[in-house]
């Protein structure tokens, strides 16, 4: 398939099952509401390393708030819910409890439940207190810059990690325009999020490695410095390629946030130095979710 | 949704237990065994139809055969302060008081709505659980208070009052809301363990006394003891989402919108946690 003069390979994106959360971050303005975001989303790029991925889902207007300030909706996703409770009690006592003004409250509604300020109303020592409104419990926990103000539990839901295209260009600075091009557009779209900084992968990884305690290494089929030491993915014309990895609440979040991603950088046309748009997959036997490049893409072109 | 009226048709000198009129405990009855309901009143016992004229909506020449078939809607005309525990133990339905009523107004309320259109006397919402009651008058006093012996008051649901509370409004009160759009007697929020208790009016000497934890919401200053303690004036962003959730009922209270307030807590004699939050002007 050719859009725009960029080749979309004939390939697909292998994605796992994950469980997954939202929390909204509000706080006196937006520059406080984004640096509690920031922090509670920071390290959280790969379930590999860091338990979770995490990312901030978009901002929210004060008419879109449950306390009328300004915010932003977090998401967080881990492999089970044992994790995804631990990460996310951890990272709102040292992220969101501590952040000036900022208070948290559940974004996302579901039968299974877990702890947003159930436990971290200990901190006020006895002097935190409850309020019951509309039939969700707020905890209200003493803190030096007035009053920390917290919902008791938020809904954790079944979803999809793993989401991924591969962008081939002819420079590195030419793959991470695209990139960043395919970010800004795919922002927009809700229910997912872009874990890696700024969105962007460079260091994508194949199950395996000759050393033994290594259970993932460098994608060396697609690392273009190696085209002539391995057996590659690349043409001669490749220097570099970016992954954008995409973790969503279901499959169509996903699908159409790679839609929008590969179309936007298909809009900047063979001047914009990218020839190819590739995708991550481990042959179709790990993960049960599968999104079809030419599938995805038959509706941009329809 | 079938609707009972019970119209009062003479004069009460004692009071009579209505618990037996609430909508659930009439569900399935013919209208004849509904006129066949014992009360008692004062010492002794008489049938509901020596009290009330029942009529049904939508009544059939064989209504008094065919049993009721849900929970249905009651209404009590010419109601009096004699009438009391109207509304006990509601699980659904809807009751409307055109009048006044006596003690015990929705004592044990579980669900469902009381409206009542007059005053009512003592203890109403005693015990209440869930559900709405609404005094469009006065009330007297222990609102959402503890039947004898119970140390625990009102547990849950909201009750609204247009106009003013008596004494101890909210004694022991451990969840729900309540909200007094004019002024409260003395005492008010005595030994509250938990929920909120609104007063747009004055309220009387010693609230929050021996309060333990929850929340006494003021417009007006009031006098308070020696062991409610001055925590200073502050903005409570908790205000917004309490405001929010007053909207969904008709009440002068949806008219608030001032997160700035002057916190204090107590009572300190019982070493409680509670708060009396008298919003700014």
């Amino acid at each position: 398939m050719l859009i725009n003069t960029i080749q979309i390979d004939d390939t697909f994106a292998e994605a796992f099952n994950m469980r997954a959360t939202r929390v909204i971050i509000t706080a006196q303005n937006l520059k406080w509401a984004y640096h509690a975001a920031n922090a509670m989303t920071g390290f959280a790029t790969s379930v590999i390393g860091c338990g979770v991925e995490a990312g901030i889902e978009r901002e929210l207007s004060t008419t879109e708030t449950p306390d009328g300030r300004p915010g932003v909706s977090i998401l967080m996703f881990a492999m089970g819910s044992k994790v995804l409770m631990q990460q996310l009690e951890n990272r709102m006592g040292q992220c969101i409890l501590t952040c000036p003004t900022a208070a948290a409250f559940a974004g996302i509604d579901s039968e299974d439940r877990i702890n947003l300020g159930k436990n971290l109303r200990f901190f006020g020592d006895g002097y935190q207190t409850s309020k019951l409104f509309s039939g969700k419990r707020y905890w209200r926990i003493p803190v030096m810059d007035g009053e920390f103000l917290c919902e008791e539990t938020t809904g954790m839901v079944r979803a999809i990690g793993g989401g991924n295209f591969l962008i081939l260009a002819t420079s590195q600075p030419a793959a991470l325009a695209a990139a960043e091009a395919a970010i800004e557009a795919m922002k927009k779209i809700p229910n997912v999020i872009m874990p890696f900084p700024g969105g962007v992968v460079r260091s994508g990884s194949k199950v395996g490695s000759k050393y033994k305690t290594m259970f993932a290494s460098t994608n060396d089929a697609f690392c273009p410095t190696l085209k002539g030491a391995s057996k590659t993915e690349l043409s001669a014309d490749i220097e570099s390629v970016m992954e954008i990895v995409i973790d969503g609440l279901g499959f169509d979040d996903i699908a159409e946030s790679m839609r929008v991603g590969i179309a936007a950088i298909c809009e900047l046309g063979a001047a914009s130095g990218v020839k190819r748009i590739s995708a991550g997959n481990y042959g179709g036997k790990l993960g049960p979710h599968h999104f079809k490049l030419h599938d995805i893409m038959s509706k941009t072109a329809a | 949704m079938t609707t009972l009226t019970f119209s009062l048709k003479k004069h009460l000198d004692f009071a009579v237990n209505c618990a037996a009129l609430t909508p659930n405990n009439l569900a399935e009855k013919t209208l004849a065994e509904i006129a066949g309901i014992l009360l008692v009143y004062g010492k002794q016992h008489i049938r509901l139809d020596a009290v009330f004229d029942v009529a049904q909506d939508n009544v059939s020449d064989n209504a008094s055969d065919s049993a009721i078939d849900n929970t249905p809607d009651v209404i009590v005309k010419h109601s009096s302060d004699k009438l009391d525990y109207l509304g006990a133990h509601l699980t659904a339905g809807r009751m409307d008081i055109e009048g006044d009523a006596g003690a015990f107004l929705g004592f044990n309320l579980k669900q469902g709505e009381i409206h009542c259109h007059g005053n009512s006397l003592a203890f109403a919402a005693c015990n209440m659980l869930g559900g709405l009651l609404h005094i469009h008058g006065n009330t007297g006093d222990f609102l959402g208070g503890a039947s004898a012996g119970l140390r625990k008051g009102m547990r849950g649901g909201t009750v609204l009052v247009t106009g003013d509370a008596g004494d101890r409004a909210g004694d022991q009160m451990r969840r729900g809301l309540i909200l007094i759009e004019g002024n409260a007697g003395d005492y008010c929020a005595s030994r509250m363990i938990a929920g909120t208790i609104g007063v747009l009016g004055h309220v009387g000497r010693y609230a929050g006394y021996n309060m333990k934890r929850g929340t006494l919401l003021l417009t007006q200053t009031p006098q308070l003891h020696a062991t409610i303690q001055d925590c200073g004036m502050h903005t409570l962003p908790f205000l917004s989402l309490m405001y929010q959730s007053f909207a969904q009922f008709d009440t002068k209270f949806t008219a608030l919108t001032s997160q700035r307030v002057q916190r204090f807590v107590g009572d300190a004699a019982c070493n409680g946690n509670g708060e009396i939050l008298l919003i700014a002007a």
